[in-house]
């Protein structure tokens, strides 16, 4: 929360300094100087919830956070396998074949549309 | 932890802390205090989301999936004016590999390929490039892909996966030029920092047609509302592909690759393509329907004022105002239907800062009695092209652009 009040000073007075600095937009001015971006991306500690998750938790997170599926509509059983097989198949996940029944099975359980 | 680890997942910074990552695991049902969430009205859900300012260089965002990072700009954003600043701007990127960090000395842009002369080019040489700017609205394909009906899986945006701004930067054609385009190019193909988590996934890219790349018009942008691009909307260059969809409008823009055949790379020939037909309008369930990469954007409006399930003051004037983009050409018209698209009123436009940008319409609704009106917008574009009004589907969920609804009541 500290780090979260901390930041939203830090854009209130980039927006304080931004109403003065800033060039109206559309219009010629000098040039711009680009300066050097290091920056800390967030990460996500969400793990799929209940029993028989163990397959989805150590199989699809390396390469997206769970967010992305638990905000995913209900879908039927075979739009999950189709979404499971696609990204095993045109996104080369590392999928460990045994395992695929049941993150299909948990996808279908805990989202699943008729 | 930087987030560019794929090996990493559980024990983040958050999560030793404590109370973040507890916060997060108890979702909605936790206490006022926690974190701020928005509502998506899709049907099915789920519809609650995060509000988060925790990335970089970014203010309040709708969190739609953390890594790697898909945040919707918050719809109210819209109703403030036709730029969108740069710390609400919509994040989307593909894979998880992404520089955290960028070095404008070390910095290098390639052209290459079937040119008289490979350059690789510094941020300063680019900047020493004649300078353009061009307002331009950047939508995802899959903006408002939540209201789809049946439901289509993919990122859940509502309608906040789009922006306007001011890009300023230099023509493609003029950096083009400089390496020499041969004769026989069919096309450009362009790749930025960011790159696959596993070692053999599909390599970002996306490619456009030779004359598309030296229409004058494509940009390498440097600068987005008169300051450096976010670093998660692509710092230092970004591919602006004025009315194309944003799948285009490559991030962190490194390499620049003229091509002599076409490019059958995935992300041309199998991800973001359409079926060829008006709409990109297919059957829940149809087979064999011809396909093509997607393109250019239709027109779209918006009220930004009011929200569905607003109630009005019979006999006092409402004002009601919004934004239209017209897609790959200006705004012409946008008109309003207070009951539910049998009868059209024009509305009054705003400045025109450019026919690729958002124009705001403003104008007043009078309820006459009491009872429910369905409000609705519809933007015609300078081509003549109207938003249709039943909505369109397809599997991906691409170019939704029908006239939205907003049911109000009068009292």
């Amino acid at each position: 929360m500290f780090r979260n009040l901390l930041h939203s000073l830090f854009i209130a007075t980039l927006c304080i300094v931004g109403l003065v600095l800033a060039p109206l937009p559309g219009r010629a001015e000098g040039p711009l100087v680009l300066k050097s971006v290091n920056v800390d991306l967030p990460d996500s500690d969400r793990m799929f919830p209940g029993a028989g998750a163990d397959a989805i938790n150590n199989n699809c997170l390396a390469c997206h956070s769970a967010g992305m599926v638990l905000n995913q509509p209900p879908l039927t059983k075979a739009a999950w396998q189709a979404e499971v097989n696609k990204m095993i198949h045109a996104y080369k996940a590392p999928v460990d074949p045994n395992d695929v029944t049941a993150i299909v099975d948990y996808l279908s359980r805990t989202k699943g549309a008729p | 932890m930087k987030h560019g680890n794929p090996l990493h997942h559980p024990f983040t910074r958050r999560a030793l802390l404590g109370q973040a990552g507890i916060a997060s695991l108890a979702m909605i049902s936790a206490p006022a205090w926690a974190q701020a969430m928005v509502d998506l009205p899709f049907a099915g859900g789920p519809t609650a989301r995060q509000i988060t300012t925790a990335f970089p260089q970014k203010g309040a965002m709708i969190l739609q999936r953390t890594r790697p990072p898909l945040l919707e700009t918050p719809f109210e954003v819209f109703d403030k004016g036709v730029i969108t600043p740069n710390d609400q701007f919509y994040v989307r990127w593909h894979w998880a590999v992404i520089p955290t960090e960028v070095d404008v000395d070390t910095f290098r842009l390639a052209i290459r390929g079937h040119v008289d002369k490979t350059l690789s080019l510094s941020l300063k040489d680019i900047l020493a490039l004649p300078r353009v700017e061009l307002a331009a609205v950047n939508q995802c394909s899959g903006n408002s892909r939540g209201f789809f009906a049946p439901r289509v899986p993919g990122a859940q945006w509502a309608h906040g996966a789009m922006g306007n701004a001011v890009w300023a930067g230099v023509r493609l054609k003029d950096v083009l030029d400089l390496a020499g385009v041969k004769p026989g190019a069919m096309q450009v193909r362009f790749k930025g920092l960011d790159d696959p988590v596993v070692a053999d996934g599909p390599k970002y890219m996306k490619s456009l047609a030779i004359d598309h790349a030296r229409d004058g018009e494509v940009m390498i942008a440097y600068a987005m509302n008169g300051e450096q691009l976010p670093l998660l909307n692509g710092f230092p260059l970004r591919l602006v592909v004025p009315g194309w969809f944003a799948t285009y409008w490559v991030k962190m823009l490194n390499d620049i690759e003229v091509l002599d055949q076409p490019d059958d790379n995935y992300w041309m020939k199998t991800a973001y393509t359409i079926p060829d037909t008006p709409y990109a309008n297919m059957k829940p369930g149809e087979t064999g329907v011809k396909t093509v990469p997607i393109n250019k954007m239709p027109p779209r409006s918006l009220i930004t004022n009011v929200k569905a399930g607003d109630t009005l003051h019979v006999g006092t004037p409402a004002p009601l105002r919004g934004i239209a983009f017209g897609g790959d050409t200006g705004v012409a018209r946008v008109d309003l239907s207070s009951d539910g698209g049998k009868t059209w009123q024009a509305t009054q436009l705003g400045a025109d800062a450019g026919k690729y940008g958002f124009r705001q319409w403003q104008t007043q609704f009078t309820p006459a009695a009491a009872g429910k009106y369905v409000l609705m917008v519809r933007c015609t574009n300078a081509d003549g092209v109207v938003q249709p009004d039943q909505p369109n589907w397809n599997t991906a969920g691409f170019v939704r652009n029908v006239i939205e609804a907003t049911p109000v009541v009068a009292a």
